[in-house]
């Protein structure tokens, strides 16, 4: 077997061990032989060895936290991975055409409104995807490059958003709206329900889903638009593909979690050190390692201190300096 | 294969940057274009892959004209050697080749076994096999510029434009790449490659086109149209043309150099 199968079937091992080590971590730990008997006790009769409280805390509480981390971590990474190779730009994160700005300004508006949680959500979902909609709308009237108008659209537009933010949480109510805005954009996983869950896997399934098949693709649209031309690649309609899929992923992501930044620029860099830059077996490695970090450093921001850390401050932390040993780390250059 | 160029005339902002180019090629050939920079190469090879729209006259590929081509049906037919290709992503020699089989896959997948035994054939028959695991960047331009053919290979189409293949090249990696060149065009292929090197033109094509301010000034084989007046015209420069060996290659001296 090929070293980089070897390295993806790794990694689905490492993400299962993680995922059962996650039901071990918090106030009521449920240790794998009750995860195994709850589970198992809704397809099969087994006696009941474990407490009420435990099966609620495993279907309500553990769970939908345990998949939103898996989720998001993959979306995201997938995202950023898709987005630098259509923008042939190593830096491209899902955040460049102002999917998270869009998002903030969404999730600060209902907010605002008095909104609950599930109204949040589909304010940010909502604006993630206008705001992209938006940019890519200013960009085909930009002179000049395709390619440049769209990113330098992206900027501008998600700086009128941010702005749009920050008026809102001026004009807030600085009591109860203020704090509630300021910890949504740090985002977190720590509100995580069944029904956040059940609104991001439809989105996140139409967006994976292509981003995974068309990899092959994505590898020939790096080599520029009129080189994926002559070899027979419509780089203008797999471009179209690939970002409205990175953008639906990255809008169902935040639009539950809030802000998480940095998976989606270190983890596709992570992901090409190990297996190289061919999107076959890249895609699919940044995807379970997206998963994987963001499974583990939300265990880290439950369990790490008393109170809870925000995990989009955790991903900064750590994302940021990871990303400076990965390049300035002597040897292989790529 | 034969690609025939009728009436193409194409323009940016009033500017008229090709002129009423006809030409034809055939397979066996390898016709060299000629010129000074700016002169219009590298438009005249983007209006016939049709990456430029948008211009007067038709390009023919066996007959049919490419405006009325999907990308797909172009892919089949032409494969394009670009000049110098950057990346911001570093592949393996190996994959950067299997890229050129993308057409012969359906955009769900990915290239099979077929594929990987088209690029050994290429990689073989170029004698490239030694880089297969390399960094396409690590590697010297020369053998860039084998990589690059060798993914035009097995793209499977018989027509191929090459732009400047042997610019930057040193002396050595232009005699390889141009007799591997060569030896394509004997195989059946069609090859229309531009080059700035008037020697290189008579030593290796069967045919020239001279081209001047987006005009073909001279076209024919090269022993007809190879003459000092030519040279004078393309370039402004004064050259002495030696012929060697019975008259079986013609090599340009620069008259300073007399």
């Amino acid at each position: 077997m090929k070293k980089n199968n070897v390295i993806v079937l790794s990694l689905g091992i490492i993400l299962i061990i993680s995922i059962i080590i996650s039901f071990w971590i918090g106030r009521y730990p449920i240790y794998t032989k009750e995860l195994l008997g709850i589970l198992l006790s809704k397809i099969m009769p087994i006696e009941q060895f474990w407490t009420d409280t435990m099966e609620t805390v495993l279907f309500n509480i553990r769970l939908p936290r345990i998949v939103l981390a898996c989720l998001i971590g993959c979306c995201l990474a997938a995202a950023g991975a898709a987005y630098q190779g259509v923008f042939q730009n190593p830096m491209a994160a899902p955040e460049l055409l102002g999917a998270s700005a869009g998002a903030a300004f969404g999730a600060a508006l209902a907010i605002l409104n008095y909104g609950n949680s599930y109204m949040i959500a589909i304010s940010a979902f909502f604006f993630s995807l206008l705001t992209v909609a938006l940019v890519y709308l200013v960009s085909k009237r930009a002179k000049g490059s395709g390619m440049l108008g769209l990113i330098l659209s992206g900027i501008m537009v998600s700086s009128l958003f941010s702005a749009g933010t920050s008026f809102i949480k001026l004009v807030a109510d600085p009591n109860e709206q203020l704090p509630a805005i300021t910890y949504w954009l740090m985002g977190s996983l720590s509100g995580a329900k069944n029904s956040d869950v059940s609104f991001v896997i439809i989105p996140m399934a139409i967006g994976l889903i292509p981003l995974f098949i068309l990899r092959w693709r994505m590898n020939v649209l790096t080599m520029g638009d009129d080189e994926a031309r002559t070899m027979g690649v419509n780089s203008n309609r797999v471009r179209i593909i690939v970002i409205v899929c990175a953008t639906l992923v990255t809008a169902a992501s935040v639009s539950v979690s809030g802000m998480i930044g940095w998976v989606g620029l270190v983890i596709p860099h992570l992901a090409r050190k190990l297996v190289g830059n061919n999107y076959n077996h890249l895609m699919p490695t940044s995807m379970l390692l997206g998963a994987i970090f963001l499974l583990a450093v939300d265990n880290v921001s439950k369990y790490l201190f008393s109170t809870e850390i925000p995990i989009g401050i955790l991903t900064a932390f750590i994302g940021a300096p990871f990303f400076l040993y990965l390049i300035t780390r002597k040897g292989d250059i790529y | 294969m034969s690609i025939e160029v009728s009436n193409l005339s194409f323009g940016y902002n009033h500017r008229l940057v090709l002129d009423g180019i006809n030409f034809k090629a055939q397979e066996n050939q390898l016709v060299s274009i000629l010129g000074p920079n700016g002169v219009g190469k590298s438009t005249l090879f983007h209006c016939i892959l049709g990456l430029l729209k948008g211009y007067q006259g038709q390009v023919l590929l066996n007959g049919k004209d490419t405006n009325e081509m999907s990308i797909k049906e172009m892919a089949e037919l032409v494969a394009f050697i670009p000049q110098s290709h950057y990346s911001y992503f570093n592949f393996s020699v190996f994959d950067m080749v299997l890229m050129g089989t993308t057409v012969q896959v359906s955009a769900f997948s990915k290239p099979g076994k077929k594929q990987v035994m088209l690029v050994e054939a290429a990689l073989a028959r170029l004698g490239i096999c030694h880089l297969r695991n390399r960094g396409f960047t690590q590697i010297s331009g020369g053998e860039r510029q084998l990589v690059l053919m060798a993914r035009a290979l097995v793209q499977e189409a018989k027509i191929l434009i090459l732009d400047e293949p042997t610019a930057n090249l040193d002396y050595g990696n232009q005699i390889r790449v141009m007799t591997q060149i060569k030896s394509l065009a004997r195989e059946g292929y069609t090859i229309i490659q531009s080059t700035h090197n008037p020697d290189q033109t008579f030593l290796f094509s069967d045919k020239v086109i001279a081209m001047k301010d987006g005009k073909i000034v001279a076209y024919g084989v090269p022993g007809d149209i190879f003459t000092e007046e030519l040279i004078r015209n393309l370039y402004a420069a004064e050259v002495k043309i030696k012929s060697l060996y019975e008259d079986k290659v013609r090599v340009c001296i620069p008259t300073c150099a007399i």
